[in-house]
């Protein structure tokens, strides 16, 4: 059953294109990642999801619903975390998504924020910038949604928390949802992908099954990704 | 688990079980971890160990037991395969680095006598 599909998007801010006949389409109970460099064109084919900008061409739907709000109640965002205020505790952050969201799952908040060493009364002011990026993801992998959307989850945080990271990703993956994840960390975030989507100057350049695409250029996804976009 | 460039990592974790079977750490009717403790253990994809026990049952080497797990194979038949299928597949790789060092085959018979050798020694 295909969650999103994106059919021959194409999206230009003014006269520059941004994104051009891009069909993508999504599988559930798959991760698949959508690679390449800054300024492919990643995040806006993100926007495109949430709906913050429309499409100049093209159609892309969320469960057959084209974007709005029926399509909105089905993903779920990572964001960055400037939207979590300084005075809040975890806690309180908990409470604005378990508000904001009918999907929200506190049972899995609590489990997530144990799974990652934080506890619900620490202050947003004290975390650091790892320790944010792990409360985010926790309040975005407690919603049952159908598509969790994670940009760039691996950036900026250290290694020990990148395994945290990776570990709660798959933890929480279950076969009735999909899971759009973007990064240039390709060596680190190859191993949960089911599929790869590779983004240079706004098209699809590769796409395949991670195992395809290893045994038939033996090379890993890493060395692939050098090779396209060198 | 650190995995290497060569070949798809469903291949690789395959390797890993069958190495632990051959070497006695796995045994037959031993059972193995679940999908999603493998996943979580060696971050990987879930749906990737799920095509490596699928890949092992239907290679006879692991059977499902509904509702309590995957386990290994039992049998006397099934390790020595294992262990030869296992064994030529290592020796193959050597030789075909060593050939392509231009090695000739006695050369490449030396060069296991000589590491053999030095394992007695004790300077492996």
């Amino acid at each position: 059953m295909v969650i999103l599909k994106a059919d021959k998007i194409s999206k230009k801010y003014f006269t520059k294109p941004a994104l051009t006949d891009v069909d993508i389409s999504l599988e559930q109970g798959k991760i698949i990642g959508l690679l390449g460099p800054n300024g492919s064109g990643k995040t806006t084919f993100l926007k495109l999801i949430t709906g913050m900008v429309r499409p100049s061409a093209g159609n892309l739907t969320v469960n057959g619903f084209e974007i709005g709000y029926k399509s909105k109640e089905l993903v779920a965002f990572l964001p960055d975390s400037e939207f979590l205020y300084d005075w809040m505790t975890i806690k309180d952050a908990r409470d604005v998504y378990a508000n904001f969201f009918r999907d929200f799952n506190a049972r899995r908040f609590t489990e997530l924020l144990e799974f990652m060493k934080l506890t619900e009364d620490m202050r947003v002011k004290s975390l650091s910038k790892g320790m944010k990026e792990k409360l985010v993801l926790a309040l975005t992998l407690a919603r049952d949604a159908k598509l969790f959307v994670l940009d760039e989850p691996l950036n900026g945080v250290d290694p020990v928390a990148r395994e945290l990271i990776l570990g709660a990703i798959i933890r929480c993956f279950n076969p009735e949802s999909t899971v759009l994840v973007t990064s240039h960390l390709i060596n680190e975030i190859e191993s949960i992908l089911d599929e790869a989507y590779f983004l240079k100057e706004g098209r699809i350049v590769l796409h395949g099954g991670v195992d395809n695409l290893r045994s038939e250029n033996h090379k890993s996804l890493d060395e692939l990704y050098r090779e396209v976009f060198a | 688990m650190k995995f290497n460039e060569d070949s798809p990592i469903y291949v690789q974790i395959i390797e890993k079980i069958k190495a632990d079977i051959v070497s006695g750490k796995l045994k037959g009717g031993d059972k193995l971890p679940s999908v999603r403790e493998i996943a979580e253990t060696f971050k990987v994809n879930p749906n990737t160990v799920q095509r490596v026990y699928m890949e092992l049952e239907r290679e006879g080497v692991a059977f499902p037991q509904r509702g309590i797990g995957t386990f290994i194979a039992e049998g006397e038949e099934l390790m020595e395969k294992l262990k030869s299928t296992q064994a030529q597949k290592y020796t193959k790789r050597y030789v075909g680095e060593m050939k392509e060092l231009g090695m000739k085959n006695n050369e490449v018979l030396d060069n296991v006598k000589k590491v053999l050798e030095g394992n007695e020694n004790g300077d492996s």
